[in-house]
């Protein structure tokens, strides 16, 4: 699986790196989304899964 | 479609622990359905889904000085000024999102964990207040107020010796029960100082989050006074009372819940998706994100023209059972974070995180610090706030 940002709608909630930091984490300056690990596997695939469901900027989409 | 205009809202919690009975006839008979406002009216919105998707669509507007927006309050028009420069809460895009990012790296997961030990050591001093104070204290007093103007005063760089100041007049202007004249002259108060404070660091920016916003903002040629002023403001009064009552709320509901209580003192690994459930549980802001629609469009199957007001209803969608399992049902083991208690899309709170992080250090704290914490007084004597647009306690008395 591959996850893809479009980062040029993260609102900088970080609900991505609450939901799993091993996968995301914010840019130190503007707070906006960096994806550290694009093509997860095992349990963190449901991980990326929740980061999309609960990102409120409508940033991350999944691509099997 | 619908014309009449069968309910008014703002509509009162008639139980503490639930929406009012209204929200679930809405809900699933009209769930995008004009209703009364004071001075007008406007359309609600009442799943889940449309809530989130009116709250993520830049084709309405979160300009709350526009004439046009929908007012909650009678009269409330009047008091608009469409010239004054905007807080970042009430602006729309383009002029929303770079403002937002500006701060936002002070707000991030992980400059907020750097904090961890100060809010430990601030909650703590205020858990020894109530402990040393009268039984029964009131928990709002003690804890619930102070902890979360303590946190951000100390972000911003508030010297302590002011804190008295501005815990005084914060108060004055978050009382739904303050006059109006006295809630201006308590906000002038409050504004004047931070003008002051905010030329004050301009000379020599000290290391805190204002002086790091104007040695930022100079640097991008951006600083403007009266924007930080602003953006200060913004920041000490939203964070204040919503997580006030929050800390207020959960206490109740944990006090009434001891098998969900037990859970977190065996594991405070549950802690953080206990703040979570009692987010979406009380969501003590609902009407709030209201918005004003600038370009027609369809939500749920309705058209919503341009020029008119929404109400998206954040309780009736974080009890909307297409999105929650049992939603009346108080489960802080549900792990459920796709809740709208903090909003959604651009405007979602900025401070959700240390909202969280006070929440969770508090509960923690609180509980094994004072394992006979028990309310003085039945849940059905205490004063909850039915009257105002963020829910909540006036008073809680507890005694151990
Ligand atoms: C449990 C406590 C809190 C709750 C329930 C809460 C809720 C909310 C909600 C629902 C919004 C969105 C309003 C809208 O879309 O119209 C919001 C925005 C905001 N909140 Fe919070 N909030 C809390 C704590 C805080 C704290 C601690 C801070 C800061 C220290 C804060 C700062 C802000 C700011 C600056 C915005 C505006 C963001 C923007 O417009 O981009 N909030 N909050
Ligand atoms: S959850 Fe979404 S909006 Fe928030 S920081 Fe992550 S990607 Fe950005």
């Amino acid at each position: 699986m591959r996850i893809i940002a479009d980062t040029g709608r993260c609102v900088g909630a970080g609900q991505c790196v609450l939901t799993e930091p091993a996968l995301f984490d914010q840019s130190e300056d503007e707070g906006t989304i960096i994806v550290l690990n694009e093509a997860p596997e095992g349990e963190l695939v449901e991980k990326a899964r929740e980061a999309a469901r609960v990102c409120p900027g409508q940033v991350l989409s999944l691509e099997a | 479609m619908t014309t009449a205009e069968k309910h008014e809202f703002p509509m009162s919690r008639t139980c503490p622990f639930a929406p009012p009975p209204a929200y679930e006839a809405i809900r699933e008979e009209e769930p995008v359905s004009r209703v009364r406002l004071p001075d007008g009216w406007a359309w609600v919105i009442s799943r889940h889904e449309d809530v989130r998707t009116v709250l993520n669509d830049r084709r309405f507007s979160a300009d709350r000085q526009h004439p046009d927006f929908p007012q909650l309050v009678k009269g409330e028009a009047a008091s608009r000024r469409p010239d004054e420069e905007r807080m970042l809460i009430a602006m729309d895009a383009p002029e929303h999102g770079p403002a937002r990012k500006a701060v936002l790296g002070e707000f991030t997961v992980r400059r907020l964990e750097a904090l961890r030990p100060r809010i430990q050591e601030i909650v703590d001093g205020q858990i020894d207040v109530l402990l040393a104070g009268p039984k029964p204290g009131d928990l709002v007093d003690a804890l619930s107020l102070p902890v979360p103007s303590l946190v951000i005063c100390e972000m911003l760089g508030v010297p302590y010796a002011d804190h008295e100041f501005f815990q005084e007049h914060t108060v004055k202007v978050i009382k739904q029960s303050t006059p109006p004249e006295e809630r201006w002259a308590a906000m002038g108060a409050i504004q004047g100082y931070m003008a002051d404070l905010i030329a004050a660091k301009e000379d020599n920016p000290p290391d805190d989050l204002l002086g790091r916003q104007i040695v930022k903002l100079r640097a991008a040629g951006t600083y403007r006074r009266t924007a930080l002023v602003n953006m200060g403001l913004l920041l000490l009064v939203a964070g204040h009372e919503t997580t006030a009552n929050m800390i207020s709320l959960s206490t109740v509901a944990f006090l009434r819940n001891p098998e969900q209580l037990a859970l977190i003192k065996a594991d405070p690994g549950r802690t953080l998706n206990a703040v979570e459930e009692m987010l979406r549980y009380f969501t003590i802001i609902d009407v709030a994100t209201a918005r004003l629609c600038v370009e027609d469009i369809e939500v749920g199957g309705q058209l919503i023209r341009a020029g008119e007001g929404v109400l998206a209803l954040g309780y009736s969608a974080n009890r909307d059972p297409r999105a929650f399992e049992n939603p009346d049902e108080l489960d802080i083991e549900r792990g459920a974070r796709h809740h709208v208690a903090f909003g959604f899309g651009p405007h979602q709170c900025l401070g959700q995180n240390l909202a969280r992080m006070e929440l969770q250090i508090v509960f923690d704290t609180l509980f094994r610090r004072v394992p006979t914490l028990e309310l003085a007084v039945d849940v059905d004597e205490l004063p909850f706030k039915d009257d105002a647009n963020i829910y909540g306690l006036y008073e809680l008395p507890v005694t151990w």
